[in-house]
């Protein structure tokens, strides 16, 4: 008989690491050589900030080059990486430099932002704490998503890419260890878009995946 | 006196108290200290007040210490105030060595309970030496800078950053105002306390006496800016908007502050600041005492757009507080005041008393907008610059600053 889940909960603490940008050269200097947990933040780290359901753009490079360079072009580029694309961090700084590259490259000058607008390289510690909650079904999994908190799906459906080997959400990764079949809520899992949501709305996506398939005590998954 | 969990869960639901009693439940019967060196006045003495007895709540074995000092140690950490937030200031060597002195008088009666303590936090300058004479610490000691550090006085920062980079860790509010250190830094912005004078809802009477006692008149709309007289909160450029939107607008306008006579700089921005509202009785310039929270709390409530157009700010708090009582908030584009004044959502940013002019006109025109804009202020204080979420930042470092190398720290 497979393990219960385990359900964790999270909480993320900001660290400053000294590193600053005015401009865009200085911001790809510094994107090669930052820690990587920078670029996890800058692009993650915003779905446990202050902000709002629909922020201009998903990642702090975009924001800073639009509000802070006045480069509307370039925010645009940035915005649409998408770093669930990448399954290692350095993939996504290379595109990341790929991208500020070719802006440089097409610009007559080195965008400049104000002196109190400069970009702040921040990464985090995580802490993860364990809720005690041990579901053993996919049916008592179920009625625990509408409940968890933004902690624990954060943890569970982001986090759980860069620590796991196939770079899925834990929740696919223990269905798919259980000893039925349970391969149509892993795939509706899957399709599952996390970058472009807030934690709420993703709670309610997988929420709505999970219910829309039988999840019976010792039966295989099976549309509903 | 300070609210108890089950009060503050009644505000930010019993979740979030949930969170905070996991996160605790990590760290319970760590002994921690917290120095600085005031009991009462200023916004570290506030936080110490709520902070303490919810940790105490929660498990932790909390104290709060104070040093003390004479009127040169209070004169030379003054200056360091000053220095850090860019003031090119020259402190004498008598003063650094009173200073020092003062540190290690202190030290002795605290030594004891310092060096035995899980975790100590010194708040501040003033006690930033006590780490050089507890020798035999036992536990972590975290350095927590409530001044911005952006730009500043390089000599003295110098002089201070030999204190303090002997710590495990420090804190500051933004990455802005954080300066380069050898150990690991936490960024932890303030917060506020919904249960405090200056924030706790008032009955309507009270609303009424406080708008009898100042002649405010309750048919016409009203700006207020709530803030010390002084030039970098720019009093005299919220009169300007003010006198740009009554064009258009009827308008009253409201500017309180504190504390202006015990500062020279500020007794000077204060008479500016009456020269420039003239003989206009809808400029109310009002010197209000220290204490007057419940007056504050009453304006920010009666007003229909709160104004905070700083010119250079830290957080701004006086914002936080008035996007808690639902208020949309004209801002200036600086600062800790980017972080919650969020366009078109929370209020909006503004560089020029043109800007704030074209706001006030803009959201008196269209009150269904002002009011959004007021429900989703205060829902985003509610999320994240209340009290709660400072306490839940403090038990995470905490708990990080144990295992400091590491990125993931399973409890």
């Amino acid at each position: 008989m497979a393990d219960p889940f385990a359900v964790k909960d999270c909480a993320l603490i900001a660290m400053g690491t000294g590193e600053r940008a005015q401009n865009l050269r200085e911001l790809r200097d510094r994107i090669l050589t930052v820690h990587p947990g920078c670029i996890y933040h800058h692009f993650w780290g915003g779905l446990l900030k202050p902000r709002f359901d629909e922020p201009e753009f998903q990642n702090d490079f975009a924001a800073w080059s639009y509000h802070g360079l006045r480069e509307a072009r370039l925010a645009e580029r940035l915005a649409l990486i998408d770093p669930c694309e990448f399954s290692e961090i350095e993939d996504l700084r290379r595109e990341l430099v790929e991208v500020i590259e070719e802006r440089l490259a097409e610009s007559e000058f080195v965008p400049w932002a104000r002196a109190d607008q400069q970009f702040y390289f921040t990464r985090s510690q995580i802490v993860v704490l364990d809720t005690d909650l041990r579901p053993r079904e996919p049916s008592a999994l179920q009625a625990l998503i509408p409940k968890l908190s933004v902690g624990s799906v954060f943890y569970h459906f982001i986090d759980a890419r860069r620590r796991t080997s196939s770079r899925r959400d834990d929740f696919s990764e223990w269905l798919l260890g259980l000893d039925r079949v349970c391969q149509p809520l892993v795939d509706a899992l899957g399709e599952i878009d996390p970058y472009f949501s807030t934690l709420t709305e993703l709670r309610s996506e997988i929420d709505r995946a999970f219910k829309r398939f039988a999840l019976g005590e010792g039966e295989a998954c099976r549309v509903l | 006196m300070p609210g108890t969990l089950n009060e503050y869960a009644a505000i930010v639901g019993e979740d979030v108290i949930g969170h905070l009693r996991q996160l605790a439940r990590g760290l319970e019967g760590c002994k921690v200290v917290h120095v600085n060196s005031t009991r009462e006045g200023g916004g570290v003495a506030e936080i110490l007040h709520w902070l303490i007895p919810l940790k105490r709540e929660l498990g932790l074995d909390a104290s709060w210490e104070v040093i003390m000092g004479d009127e040169p140690f209070f004169q030379c950490t003054k200056s360091f105030h000053n220095a850090l937030q860019g003031k090119s200031v020259s402190i004498s060597e008598s003063l650094l060595r009173g200073y020092e002195d003062c540190n290690r008088k202190n030290a002795e009666h605290l030594r004891e309970q310092l060096e035995s303590a899980d975790f100590v936090v010194i708040h501040d300058p003033q006690p930033a030496p006590l780490l050089n004479f507890c020798p035999n610490r036992k536990g972590k000691w975290i350095w927590r800078c409530h001044v911005d550090v952006s730009r500043p006085y390089r000599p003295v920062w110098k002089y201070l950053r030999e204190h303090v980079q002997g710590y495990d860790a420090s804190i500051w509010s933004l990455a802005e105002f954080a300066q380069p250190m050898p150990h690991p830094i936490y960024l932890i912005p303030p917060s506020i306390d919904p249960l405090a004078e200056k924030n706790r809802d008032l009955p309507q009477y009270e609303l009424e006496a406080v708008r009898n006692q100042f002649g405010l008149d309750p048919q016409r709309p009203m700006i207020v800016q709530i803030s010390r007289f002084d030039r970098f909160k720019d009093p005299v450029g919220v009169i300007r908007a003010y006198k740009l939107a009554r064009k258009f607008t009827p308008l009253q306008l409201v500017l309180a502050g504190g504390g202006a006579t015990d500062d020279p700089e500020g007794a000077k921005v204060y008479t500016e600041v009456r020269e420039a509202s003239g003989n206009d009785s809808d400029i109310h310039v009002l010197l209000l005492p220290n204490d007057a929270h419940r007056t504050v709390n009453a304006l920010q409530r009666l007003t229909d757009i709160a104004v905070q157009k700083s010119v250079r700010e830290g957080f701004g708090l006086t914002v936080t507080e008035a996007m808690w009582k639902g208020r949309a908030v004209i801002g200036g584009d600086t600062g800790g005041i980017r972080l919650q004044v969020i366009n078109h959502h929370t209020g909006f940013l503004v560089n020029t008393p043109e800007g704030a002019a074209l706001r006030i006109r803009y959201l008196l025109k269209h009150r269904d907008q002002l009011e959004i804009m007021g429900r989703k202020a205060r829902q985003f204080v509610l999320e994240n610059f209340l009290l709660t979420r400072h306490l839940r930042e403090y038990l995470t470092l905490m708990l990080a600053v144990v295992h400091q190398t590491m990125d993931r720290i399973e409890l």
